[in-house]
């Protein structure tokens, strides 16, 4: 449905009512939200359905909130999907030193909380003869990577063209874009976590506390669906750094600019020039779990 | 109105009992306190203050809520012989399992709601309000059988009860057709349950088609044993009349169910052990534990001895028609399902991680205090519900309300 379009009558009888709502009551401090969380913030309706409007009414909102929290400026874009464009990525385990210089790239640039510490990715570590994920080690500490005898496969979500977690949603807070990306809307997420159960690649994380992040390691160039300040008891994943790829002239997501192997290899893949076409094209790609028809747009390979 | 004297006769019945009573009610009280006051400081601090994480991201909670599903599917092993068999002695006592269907009820979605990150949000779930993904998300498939599930057992046990407060006649033909759409109804509930399991393919402990049979045979182990426990404390401190014929042929349900629920486990762990593919690690972490990871060895196997124990008392007519054996034999087959459909049915599926990792889960104290809360909430809802039920049953409420004695006094005052 166009965004201009009246909606049907139920969403504006909605809309009417909390609008009255937000009127009749600007409570600031709400124990339990974060700081500056207005009425509005906490009535306003699930991202994928809201007007243009709405959006940046919400959007108005959410960079008033981040400024009294961080005291610093925070841009949230809204950047839709370009046209033509379904994003996929490329992994080289044959060139991947397991160095997770990904792991803390995509920290720093996607706003996790410290502390309690989340990351999205996970680089497993197999002894070589073995792709056994039972037998992959997680917490491998060497003194030096690449470990002798070993090889190294990063894990994030796979954006799975079949989505299982997106079906299990039950107030539709996760979505499939329209250039392939899978984004929740933390305002909308009521924290059940069924999609972290149905997700094949341990790829979702849960804010089981109050995120901490300090001010001064806030990254303020943020997407609404992707990288902005997350609040406890949200579910939050992987968006192949959205607020970077989504831009004109986009930027390549963090984990692959910070690959100091260039292991990663990101693109369009509607595009047949571009570089993950010629990776697929050319390379032996496998994807993981490919029995559970998820069809994931997350690539490995080897030279 | 007569409704509202209903209503204020219901309150009144509620608040009158036996020191006993109030000393039970009061303990239910101050467990419910300690678990609200437990609940606000998980809000504040958010689930970091329970023993679950992202790699077991479900944990007791989720536990007791699907085990209790299953308690309240349980009445319908009572209505089915009384409303399709026209049994007449379970038609007496059917009020007994609807209305611990509806505090069974009330305890499952207070479980969810404690499971919820962000339980301020639940009116996302609602049409209109919110967006449910109806029909493709199963949770919001469970969500409305579960709720439409509690409003058919306040309707039915409240009109029945309505209706006698009145010493009026039920009105079979309305009254029928709804006690008929709870039997579905009832099997509807667990069977939905069991495929919010059952259809995740990225969790092969549960990726199973047998998952809805062993939930309802469990159901119906569990359900119909604290029934026949509830059912001799009834007798014992109420004038309400079960017969033992009753009470043994609810033993035999159970001892049934039971059988059927052991024989799909064993098939379950036929088709695992035997095909011995890598997702034997769940069974292994279960029955011996996984690379040194066995905090629920001991109570798997605690279940299994409970489970057959219970079993086997139920079988021999010489046990079951004991009272002190047949109790014995339910505590016995309510705790080893318990067990079984609680933690031993959550947790594996988490252990391994899809990523093949190894972590273990154990619920900690406030987990342990909310969830005791919300059962002490469940006993509190079923003691009064129960309470007022059966003085109305037995017409005792009119006595208990001094109704017509007060009423002629009244009365003669006037004249």
């Amino acid at each position: 449905m166009p965004d201009d379009m009246p909606d049907d009558e139920s969403k504006i009888t909605r809309r009417r009512f909390l609008k009255n709502m937000a009127q009749s009551a600007a409570i600031i401090a709400i124990p339990g939200f974060p700081p500056g969380t207005t009425v509005d913030e906490i009535l306003q309706w699930n991202f994928k359905e809201m007007t243009p409007e709405e959006k940046r009414e919400a959007v108005e909102r959410l960079e008033r909130r981040y400024r009294e929290q961080f005291k610093k400026d925070v841009t949230v874009r809204t950047t839709p999907a370009r046209e033509d464009v379904l994003f996929g990525y490329a992994l080289n385990i044959k060139k991947c030193i397991g160095c997770r210089r990904c792991v803390y790239a995509c920290m720093k640039e996607n706003n996790q909380s410290r502390d309690p510490q989340i990351q999205w990715i996970r680089v497993l570590e197999f002894e070589d003869g073995t792709m056994n994920l039972e037998e992959s080690e997680h917490y491998y500490r060497p003194k030096e990577v690449p470990e002798k005898g070993h090889y190294y496969m990063p894990v994030q979500c796979q954006q799975c063209e079949n989505p299982p977690c997106v079906k299990v949603c039950p107030v539709q807070a996760t979505w499939k874009e329209p250039d392939g990306i899978i984004v929740v809307d933390y305002n909308w997420c009521i924290g059940c976590r069924f999609c972290i159960s149905a997700c094949p690649y341990w790829a979702r994380r849960f804010n089981w506390a109050v995120p901490h992040l300090p001010a001064d390691e806030l990254n303020t160039s943020t997407h609404y669906l992707g990288n902005r300040p997350r609040m406890k008891g949200v579910v939050e994943k992987c968006t192949f750094c959205i607020q970077r790829t989504r831009e004109k002239g986009g930027r390549y997501p963090a984990c692959l600019e910070a690959c100091p192997v260039g292991a990663r290899k990101f693109g369009n893949l509607l595009d047949p020039n571009s570089e993950i076409r010629k990776v697929i094209e050319k390379k032996r790609v496998f994807r993981l779990k490919e029995e559970l028809n998820t069809e994931p747009k997350f690539f490995y390979f080897m030279d | 109105m007569k409704l509202i004297d209903f209503v204020i006769g219901f309150v009144k019945l509620a608040l009158k009992g036996s020191p006993r009573y109030y000393a039970w009610i009061g303990a239910l009280l101050v467990l419910m306190l300690l678990g609200a006051y437990t609940y606000i400081y998980q809000w504040m601090n958010g689930l970091i203050l329970t023993g679950m994480r992202d790699q077991v991201s479900w944990g007791f909670y989720i536990a007791n809520f699907t085990f209790l599903v299953g308690v309240a599917a349980a009445a319908v092993m009572i209505v089915i012989p009384a409303y399709i068999y026209n049994y007449k002695l379970f038609k007496e006592i059917t009020i007994i399992g609807e209305l611990l269907a509806a505090s069974a009820i009330i305890m499952v979605l207070t479980f969810v709601v404690a499971d919820l990150g962000r339980p301020d949000r639940f009116l996302h779930l609602m049409p209109l309000v919110g967006t449910p993904n109806f029909p493709r998300s199963i949770l919001t498939w469970d969500v409305i059988v579960l709720n439409g599930y509690l409003i058919l057992n306040i309707i039915i046990p409240g009109y029945v009860l309505y209706k006698a407060f009145n010493g009026e006649k039920l009105n079979r033909k309305y009254f029928l057709p709804i006690v008929f759409l709870s039997i579905p109804w009832a099997i509807s509930i667990h069977t939905v349950t069991a495929f919010l399991y059952g259809g995740l393919g990225a969790r092969p402990f549960w990726n199973t088609a047998v998952m809805a049979p062993r939930f309802l045979a469990s159901a119906f182990t569990a359900g119909p044993a604290l029934i026949i426990i509830v059912a001799q404390v009834i007798r014992r401190y109420t004038n309400f009349d079960i017969k033992d014929r009753a009470i043994f042929k609810l033993s035999e349900i159970v001892a049934i169910a039971m059988v059927v629920n052991l024989f799909l486990f064993g098939s379950e762990i036929y088709t695992i052990m035997y095909s011995a593919t890598s997702h034997v690690a769940s069974l292994e972490y279960l029955f011996v534990g996984l690379h040194e990871n066995t905090k629920l060895v001991m109570w798997t196997w605690l279940s299994l001895i409970l489970d057959i124990t219970a079993f086997i008392l139920l079988l021999y007519p010489k046990t079951r028609k004991n009272f002190k054996t047949l109790t014995l034999a339910c505590i016995f087959a309510f705790l080893g399902v318990w067990i079984e459909k609680g933690m031993g049915l959550v947790i594996p599926g988490f252990i391994p991680t899809p990523l093949g990792e190894v972590w273990e889960y154990w619920p900690t104290f406030p987990e342990a205090v909310i969830s005791l809360a919300v059962w002490a909430l469940g006993f509190f809802v079923y003691t009064i519900i129960l309470k007022v039920a059966i003085s109305i049953e037995t017409g005792e409420f009119r006595k208990q309300l001094c109704m017509d004695e007060c009423e002629s006094e009244a009365k003669s005052r006037e004249h």
